[in-house]
């Protein structure tokens, strides 16, 4: 450990930033014994947060950035003319053994730019987690990326160290995939992912029968996909998202807003800036997927294949279907509730449990939590308030609810939550 | 206006419950020791904490509500809401004889209070496993410095003895002048007497440091600053997430 090593994770940093990834949630492994650490399940931990506002729970570095591959959207594309550097396995195993000790992480998030051939650095990003695992006796969190194209045998490898495991789609169409990476196909991808979901549903299935049955990737997998730099819109974004959640073991769908990396290369849109608001409105539609129970085909339609940036989706729904609303509060069932704009997953548990004690009124609901400043207009709690949706026009209130919001601050500049 | 005066302990507040029901008055206010008291009242009453009726109540209290709404009390109490002992009393109160559990009842303020002061203590605990930053000294000891804005180094302990089982260390709260050392085997509560530097600055100096210890901030310093996106930064979200009371002790933020 030199002073080399400190150029060496600073251009491995830099190289690896652009990879959304960062939650260490999803399992548990307890520290049996005399071993370094644990993985708490649950939420995560995250450690620290950047200049960028994104947070660092694990340590998110490449093996290396050669790579033989030309992608354009990809700031360590062969023809690209940066610094390059790789770890050793020991560096890699080092540091961050001294970082989880001093509580800077929570584990590591290793990933890999493709060199010689895809097994070949496979089979070194294996080494490292069984490295971690058996002789530093490492119970922390190892995200692996899984790379495009190794063989069976070395992504089964790696799934017993790991616990989660992620191949990046990038382009949602397999048709703007082909333009950007001509050296890329969609099979590419799907192949691994398929690895890893056949080891994991073998190893839950190997446990019915027996007693001890290593682990096999318990936190799933994970995949992201770059917005901005092909003409694909939201609709496919969000469709190709649903697809992959309704695949057993999808955790998480990352959406990653381009930065113009390589501005010289003109098939890539020239951006000033990364497309933050949509990024943000596209997570906000994920979690509408995740947690609200909205399909992909309702938050987007034909008609509008892209999310309304001036609204969030949940909102744009909401004043697309005025037929839906008023909710009332204390009758409607779970699923509606949720569906009101300014009312969480939170606040709708805690109105569901409350009412079976009394009926609940405004006054309740703004202290319970929910945003009465929205949801007045989608409500009915058996009181006189403002004029729901039903009695005005969805016109009327989304003037009134993005009036302000314009006014105030620059809606480029929205700052938000994608952790 | 009835008032009582508690010393403010757990044990107080629970034999406040206690003697509430036993005077068949429940009170419009309830003091901690500093409190001061209002220009008019007709009744104050000095409640002498008595462990016997303070564990009656907490029995009483653990057949009205689950462990978790027992536990979430215990954690809610820690909080710096000076209103607090009073819902938390009339929470317990109302439990105790309703014949089905309130702990649902939201639109209620002192359930209410209750889940809302429990979260923020527990937030706060959270925060502690998040940004403690442990230093290396010669001898092996990991070392650290804290200042939760709640008492509760003692939610986290557990954690660390956990995660680290194999490793020595110090994680000291400097506010309430308390820590846990462990030693490797077993955790223990310790207070530090001598005034040196690291104690002052939370840091230790270059001669207490494990050689490598430096080598290993600076790395963690630069990652910090290059894993960050130029074209992205949002200093906002930044102090959201991670606040900057926090940042004295935070290695990468120094």
């Amino acid at each position: 450990m030199t002073e080399a090593t400190l150029e060496k994770l600073k251009i491995l940093a830099e190289a690896a930033k652009y990879d959304v990834s960062c939650s260490s949630s999803g399992t548990v492994r307890r520290n049996a014994g005399k071993g370094v650490g644990n993985t708490v399940g649950g939420v995560g931990i995250c450690h620290s947060f950047a200049a960028d506002g994104r947070c660092i729970a694990l340590l998110k570095v490449m093996l290396t950035n050669y790579c033989m591959y030309d992608c354009a959207y990809c700031i360590n594309r062969r023809s690209n003319d940066i610094p390059r550097a790789t770890l050793s396995v020991s560096e890699v195993v080092d540091i961050t053994m001294e970082f989880y000790r001093r509580n800077y992480i929570e584990g590591l998030f290793l990933s890999s730019g493709v060199v010689r051939n895809p097994d070949y650095t496979m089979e070194r990003l294996a080494r490292i987690a069984k490295d971690l695992r058996e002789v530093h006796r490492f119970n922390g969190y190892i995200h692996l990326k899984s790379i495009p194209g190794a063989s069976r045998e070395l992504v089964d490898e790696a799934g017993h160290y790991a616990d989660r495991m992620s191949v990046n789609i990038e382009i949602p169409r397999e048709q703007s995939l082909k333009f950007l990476a001509p050296e890329k196909d969609h099979k590419s991808v799907y192949e691994p992912m398929s690895y890893i979901r056949q080891g994991v549903l073998q190893c839950e299935e190997d446990k019915k029968r027996m007693r001890h049955v290593p682990r096999f990737v318990p936190a799933g997998q994970s995949t992201q996909m770059i917005v901005g730099a092909s003409p694909d819109t939201d609709r496919d974004i969000l469709l190709t998202s649903s697809a992959l959640y309704g695949m057993p073991t999808m955790r998480r769908v990352y959406y990653s807003g381009y930065v113009s990396v390589n501005a010289y290369d003109n098939r890539l849109p020239a951006l000033k800036q990364p497309p933050l608001v949509r990024e943000n409105r596209l997570y906000q539609a994920d979690w509408l997927m995740r947690f609200y129970k909205f399909k992909a085909e309702e938050i987007t339609d034909e008609s509008n294949p892209n999310l309304d940036l001036e609204v969030d989706p949940k909102l744009g729904w909401a004043l697309r279907h005025p037929e839906a609303f008023p909710v009332d509060i204390n009758r409607a069932p779970y699923e509606m509730i949720l569906r009101v704009p300014g009312i969480g997953v939170k606040s709708a548990t805690l109105i569901v449990n409350a009412r079976r004690y009394r009926h609940l009124n405004s006054s309740h609901l703004s202290k319970i939590g929910v945003a009465m400043k929205r949801a007045k207009y989608f409500i009915t709690c058996g009181e006189l308030t403002v004029a729901s949706i039903a009695d005005t026009s969805p016109e009327y209130v989304r003037r009134i609810l993005t009036e302000r919001r314009t006014k105030r601050d620059n809606p480029l500049q929205l700052s938000f939550d994608f952790t | 206006m009835i008032i009582y005066r508690f010393d403010g302990s757990f044990d107080g507040l629970l034999t406040a419950v206690f003697e509430s029901f036993a005077r068949k008055e429940p009170p419009d206010m309830l003091l901690a020791p500093d409190g001061a008291l209002p220009l008019f009242y007709d009744v104050l009453h000095s409640v002498e904490t008595d462990e016997v009726k303070a564990r009656r109540v907490w029995t009483k209290l653990g057949k009205s509500v689950s462990a978790g709404a027992r536990t979430a009390l215990t954690a809610a109490f820690l909080t710096d809401n000076p209103n607090f002992p009073l819902l938390a009393l009339r929470f317990i109160s109302r439990a105790v004889v309703s014949t089905t559990s309130i702990e649902n009842d939201f639109s209620d303020l002192a359930v209410l209070a209750l889940v809302k002061e429990a979260r923020r203590v527990r937030g706060e605990a959270h925060r502690l496993l998040q940004f403690v930053r442990f230093q290396k000294a010669v001898d092996g000891t990991y070392f650290s410095m804290v200042e939760p804005i709640f008492d509760v180094l003692p939610f986290a302990i557990k954690h660390f003895a956990d995660r680290f089982s194999d490793q020595p260390f110090i994680i000291y709260d400097r506010l309430r002048d308390y820590g846990y050392h462990h030693d490797g085997d077993e955790v223990r509560r310790i207070t530090l007497k001598s005034d040196g530097y690291h104690l002052s600055t939370g840091r230790l100096s270059e001669e207490m440091m494990d050689p490598d210890e430096p080598l290993y901030q600076e790395l963690w310093r630069s990652y910090v600053k290059h894993i960050a996106i130029a074209e992205r930064t949002n200093p906002r979200k930044q102090r959201a997430d991670m606040p900057v009371r926090y940042w004295k002790y935070l290695t990468e933020m120094q």
